[in-house]
């Protein structure tokens, strides 16, 4: 290892994932505004024939939110607090330094298949892993890649101890790396059928209930680790740092992170409550989903705490308000969370609109929020540029939590009105509704749904403009700044 | 006995192992700051302190520890 004098960290790599998530942020949020539109009103559902559809559409929004927008954000995070808190530049590695262009290089390759593919229709049908069996191979690959980056950086490290968002980052890699492969074993039936039938397609290696089990693993736990323990690492470095205040406890986070790391696995089964697995795993999975508010509030609560005596940033700064919101809104959906996971709470929130306005608490309020203050303490730094503008910032700030508001709470109102009205029986017995009775009363919220949706989505793009004009022709920067972003 | 039942069994010793592990570890982190041995929450500090020219907190070069031994 050389000497760090006159060392610089190399963001190079950061600058492009930056990018990344901007553009897929934007992509992914139009196409969610549109399905959203179309649920209220379904003539939009003709638009451009058949790749203007609900069923094309609807996974081409989660996967470019997820895959694109979040990982984008992620990876930008990594290759930038990574080499910090190491204290190691990616720069003094060479093999290191090609690497990375490959892990970029082939995750655009990868990301531009997926849209492709799924907007062709071609898809394996399962929730959060719809990418056939060739796309599959490419993402092990670019996921393989990062791993060895990962474990290449720590190994050539100057800090010895890693950080509690290093173990993050680590948890999110293994998590994902198991989980992904096991769920999307499959067969490509082309080879296996003496060359009948699409080359794209593919049968999965689990049938039946095994099949829903082991989706629901993944599924559930693309939500853990993708979605959750990856944005607490990005949070325990940006909270501290743009606040300029340490974490409150370092030994509560390391309680959480064990915590979190042995709870969450076994928790995937309650999206299956009701269902026909066995009794055994839907208690254990709503059991261990109440367990899980314990690690979640911790580190919710550490990331809170962490502002203790700095209170007044919250006025001030909107990054630090971005991210108390987050923390806020992250309390919220993993309380709301194992509420639904309650097998008799379950039984009349299964398959309604309070499932689908759960996760936007999660991940408009905690992932993206989160996701805007990373990228918007680091621009400064890697672009050497002051922020654009703070003021379209904090307005950015206040549009998108108005957002929030409007979509959880129409969500809330149409799946407890939807469940109650599925289950409503007259006093014979029979059912009181019928489907299409429920769509009419449902109506308005999907309106309030769609309008929360689109302010949302008008913040995203002043949140573009915002970065854009950072990163072109913000004020230059002399030098780094220590912790608060500055801001015109 | 069948699979099943070994399996259930084996997860419930997992299980118990498992959370006597973690308490465990809980004690062994606030009873070891207790006492001095170690000072965990410096640990924070790392997000703080973040240069590529700022002193490593517990330093990784190898050169660095032989130098300590020697002296």
């Amino acid at each position: 290892m050389q000497s760090n004098a006159g060392m610089e960290y190399d963001y190079s790599i950061v600058k492009l994932f930056l990018w990344t998530t901007v553009i897929f942020g934007i992509v992914g949020m139009l196409i969610g505004v549109l399905i959203a539109a179309q649920l209220a009103y379904p003539e939009l559902n003709y638009l451009l024939g058949e790749y203007g559809t609900f069923s094309r559409l609807r996974p081409l929004h989660t996967n470019v939110v997820i895959y694109g927008f979040t990982l984008s954000a992620i990876w930008a995070s990594f290759y930038y607090s990574g080499q910090r808190v190491l204290k190691v530049s990616i720069a003094e590695s060479k093999f290191l330094s090609i690497l990375i262009k490959v892990h970029f290089g082939l995750y655009i390759i990868a990301a531009a298949a997926m849209v492709v593919t799924l907007l062709m229709g071609i898809t394996a049908s399962k929730e959060y892993a719809q990418m056939e069996w060739p796309l599959d191979i490419v993402i092990v690959l670019i996921w393989v890649i990062w791993g060895v980056a990962m474990f290449g950086l720590i190994g050539i490290r100057r800090e010895k101890t890693l950080y509690i968002s290093m173990w993050y980052y680590i948890a999110c890699f293994l998590g994902v790396a198991m989980l992904y492969l096991f769920n999307n074993m499959a067969l490509p039936t082309y080879f296996f059928s003496g060359g009948l039938g699409n080359i794209m397609h593919s049968v999965s290696m689990y049938s039946g209930t095994n099949d829903a089990m082991v989706q629901w693993w993944w599924g559930h736990n693309a939500v853990a680790f993708v979605f959750t323990v990856p944005i607490i690492a990005m949070i325990y470095y940006f909270l501290p740092k743009e606040s300029g205040q340490a974490i409150y406890s370092y030994k509560l986070s390391l309680l959480s992170f064990w915590g979190l790391m042995f709870v969450y696995l076994w928790a995937g089964g309650h999206h299956l409550l009701w269902s026909t697995v066995p009794d055994w795993v839907q208690t254990m999975s709503s059991v261990f989903s109440i367990i899980l508010i314990l690690p979640s509030w911790g580190s919710a609560i550490n990331m809170l705490l962490t502002m203790k005596g700095g209170w007044n940033q919250l006025t001030e700064n909107p990054i630090i308000k971005l991210m108390v919101l987050a923390s806020t809104f992250y309390m919220l959906a993993t309380l709301e969370g194992p509420i639904q996971a309650v097998k008799s709470v379950n039984a009349i929130a299964h398959f309604t609109d309070w499932i689908p306005g759960h996760v936007h608490d999660g991940t408009l309020g905690w992932v993206a929020f989160m996701a805007f203050a990373a990228v918007m303490h680091m621009a400064p730094r890697v672009f050497k540029r002051e922020i654009y503008s703070k003021s379209l910032l904090d307005a950015q700030f206040w549009l998108q939590t108005v957002a929030i508001v409007l979509y959880f709470a129409s969500m809330w109102i149409a799946g407890i009105t939807q469940g109650m009205m599925w289950r409503a029986v007259d006093e014979y017995g029979n059912l009181m509704y019928s489907f299409i009775d429920t769509v009419s009363v449902l109506h308005p919220y999907y309106v309030i749904r769609a309008l929360g949706g689109f302010l949302y989505f008008v913040g995203m793009l002043m949140f573009a403009y915002n970065f854009y004009k950072t990163a072109t022709s913000g004020r230059k920067l002399e030098t780094e700044p220590q912790f608060r972003s500055p801001m015109a | 006995m069948s699979i099943a039942d070994i399996q259930a069994y084996a997860y419930l010793v997992g299980t118990v192992i498992a959370v006597f592990v973690f308490y465990n570890y809980i004690v062994y982190l606030y009873r070891s700051e207790k006492r001095g041995e170690k000072d965990h929450e410096k640990f924070g500090k790392l997000a703080l302190d973040d240069d590529i020219t700022s002193k490593p907190l517990v330093d990784n070069n190898p050169e660095a520890k032989n130098e300590k031994k020697e002296k």
